[in-house]
């Protein structure tokens, strides 16, 4: 993983409440074994039409959504599906971040674990931003992870809550996996008090 | 698994008990780390786990509490026939090779065990009370009928828990489910679920686990109880539990991975420790009168966008907030159906029987007392997709194939079919279904289809009648 340092960008506006991970990469791109080329289907059944041509209303096809590295969208986004073809897809469209008044839970996890921010604000904020960019399409903020702060297009900052570790490992640009591997003795000892249970060998 | 005594002093959730019994390290500024008991892996979210794995140069920390099955992209046509898409054969050739590779137990296309990975975890007597489960798929919370604490997980945690056995995760909020009273007629586990979720809304339970409780719960199956565990994710919780109970232990005396003898005696002790304490406190509550409870059914792009079926459809003119406004219209749109109008009577083009949720042999045993006898109507494709190679035995000694089959329905083989619509079942663009599948999203069931989730009642009285139908009309 890079590290993720302090940036300004443009945003894509997207005040769709609730979008969910099968509209963020439909199920039939998931038969792949690679994480390689999953941004062409990004939000494909909403970015193409059906003969596969691009829809221009929608605003990935427009300069605005094209300019942005952060997706601003609606209420509980990436709501749905496990899947982390959704996170992969975005950053590989070129997004860094998503701005929302909340997160499902899954998504979130999966986001802060391929250097995809997902950054939480309150809803009068989360408006006001709606407003900036029906104001100025080419409105920008600052994303400071260091600081944890969201610096607003007039200039005024919001703090946004963001998880320690999570934020440890994303401006180190280091995975979970070799924390948790350097737990090995610990999870020797747990194992060694384990009580008995399954065997999967036992139903092959 | 239940090592700790009795002697706590504080009244717990079985949520917290279940959680402190696995807690292998605990840091300041870290999640906690958590030992998983079992590991569901399927074809679609676990290639890029693997490949991980071999670039790290690591090995399976521990195949024998891992097991692999395929059931997303396999086809439910003859099983004799080959595989047309050659990308989904890809990708199942490539499961089966790293299994093999890591010595992780699977069931490939042809075994006889095969199943939706949510069905066979039960079925094999896997999944157990007080465990912790994870799967790379948001289902898994499926698991908890059994008071198991079971967690969809994304493909980095999937890595990290082939290598490591552990998960980090942070505490979740309590969030008590109570349903109270007897089921009227007509009316099942399904029902409960979609009543739950519109009340809630697919992100009500964010950061929380469910604990379903009170009478309702204790008189369902162990069936039901993992069809109203199942949809948990779509109110947006992380699991959903219900505390084991005689019902659990009878499911699970003599399956084949379940404990015998004198272990299975020292299991049933620390299985019954688990349940929530009197006094204990939960962060939230609702309360639900399944008494009250009609046949639900959902009309709009979200599982919390459901009503009673004789109920209208809402109407976006009367929300003031403009987003969500919008998302309701957005729905209609997409469904095309009129504000104010019950759905009830609306055609149908497909009914889908199966899923994790439904496809389990009390549901094919539903939907068949209902078949029995009629036809289905000609307009109707009706699919029934049993959840495992176990159910389609079981069903077919009872000689349910030939009550679908001599109804019209179609008879296939196991796996996740159209509910995912991966495997090339799916809707054509336009068309509508009665699902009794857990996500209605757009697209979800094929490129522009559209979908009426329901329990297997509904959708049997539905494939009889062509139109979206009220079963008790029928019963």
């Amino acid at each position: 993983m890079e590290k993720f340092t302090k940036f300004t960008s443009r945003l894509a506006p997207l005040p769709i409440d609730n979008i969910d991970t099968d509209q963020i990469i439909p199920a039939r791109f998931l038969k792949t074994t690679s994480k390689a080329g999953l941004e062409d289907n990004l939000f494909c059944d909403w970015r193409y039409d059906a003969q596969g041509n691009p829809n221009p209303e929608f605003i990935l096809n427009q300069p605005q959504g094209r300019a942005a590295q952060i997706l601003l969208a609606g209420d509980n986004f990436g709501c749905g599906s496990s899947r982390e073809h959704a996170p992969w897809a975005l950053t590989q469209f070129g997004f860094q971040a998503v701005i929302s008044t909340s997160f499902a839970d899954i998504f979130r996890g999966n986001s802060l674990k391929n250097s995809l921010l997902p950054i939480i604000v309150p809803p009068e904020v989360h408006k006001e931003l709606f407003a900036a960019l029906a104001a100025d399409p080419a409105a920008t903020v600052t994303v400071d992870l260091l600081e944890r702060k969201l610096i607003l297009p007039d200039g005024s900052s919001v703090e946004f809550p963001i998880d320690e570790f999570a934020r440890h490992c994303m401006l180190e640009g280091v995975d979970e996996l070799g924390y948790i591997l350097q737990q090995e003795s610990a999870i020797a000892a747990y194992e060694a008090k384990r009580p008995l249970t399954v065997n999967t060998l036992s139903v092959a | 698994m239940g090592q700790e005594n009795g002697a706590a002093k504080k009244p717990r959730t079985i949520i917290e008990k279940v959680w402190n019994n696995h807690i292998v390290a605990e840091r300041e500024g870290a999640p906690t780390l958590l030992y998983i008991d079992l590991h569901l892996v399927h074809e679609v979210t676990s290639p890029q786990a693997f490949s991980g794995l071999r670039q790290r140069g690591l090995k399976v920390r521990r195949p024998d509490l891992t097991i692999g099955t395929t059931d997303h992209s396999i086809p439910t046509h003859d099983r004799s026939l080959p595989i047309i898409d050659k990308i989904a054969e890809n990708q199942i050739t490539q499961f089966e090779k790293n299994c093999r590779e890591f010595g992780i137990p699977f069931y490939g296309p042809h075994s006889s065990k095969q199943g939706i990975v949510h069905v066979i975890g039960p079925e094999q007597g896997l999944t157990q009370p007080g465990m912790t489960v994870v799967c790379g798929d948001s289902h898994t919370a499926t698991h908890g009928a059994f008071g198991a604490l079971a967690f969809g997980i994304g493909t980095s945690q999937v890595e990290h828990v082939l290598a490591s056995q552990c998960l980090l995760q942070s505490p979740s909020k309590t969030f008590e489910v109570r349903v109270e009273g007897a089921l009227k007629n007509g009316v099942g586990a399904k029902d409960i679920v979609l009543n739950l979720i519109s009340r809630i809304g697919i992100g009500g339970g964010t950061g929380c686990v469910f604990e379903y409780s009170s009478s309702a719960i204790r008189s369902l199956s162990m069936e039901e109880r993992m069809t109203i565990c199942n949809m948990s994710i779509e109110g947006g919780a992380r699991a959903g539990l219900v505390a084991p109970d005689e019902t659990t232990y009878q499911y699970l005396a003599g399956r084949p991975a379940a404990p015998k003898g004198a272990d299975w005696d020292r299991a049933l002790k620390l299985w019954r420790q688990l349940p929530t304490d009197e006094g204990a406190k939960f962060d939230k509550t609702i309360y639900i009168d399944a008494s009250s409870l009609e046949p639900m059914i959902t009309f709009g792009t979200n599982p919390g966008m459901g009503i009673p079926i004789t109920g209208p459809v809402p109407d976006p003119a009367r929300i003031s907030d403009p987003v969500e406004r919008e998302s309701l219209g957005k729905a209609l749109r997409y469904m095309d159906l009129p504000a104010g109008k019950p759905v009830l009577g609306h055609p149908v083009n497909v009914v889908f029987i199966g899923s994790c949720t439904n496809s389990r042999i009390s549901d094919l045993r539903a939907a068949a007392a209902l078949l029995k006898g009629r036809k289905v109507n000609p307009k109707v494709r009706v699919m029934v997709v049993p959840g495992s190679q176990e159910v389609k035995k079981q069903a077919q000694a009872e000689g349910l194939d030939v009550i679908f089959q001599e109804a019209g329905a179609e008879w296939r083989e196991a796996g996740c079919s159209m509910c995912i619509a991966m495997n090339g079942d799916q809707l054509q663009p336009g068309e509508y279904s009665v699902s009794t599948s857990n996500r209605n999203f757009e697209g979800r069931q094929g490129k522009g289809g559209r979908t009426f989730l329901a329990s297997p009642l509904t959708a049997a009285a539905s494939a009889l009648t062509g139109v979206v139908t009220d079963v008790r009309t029928l019963l």
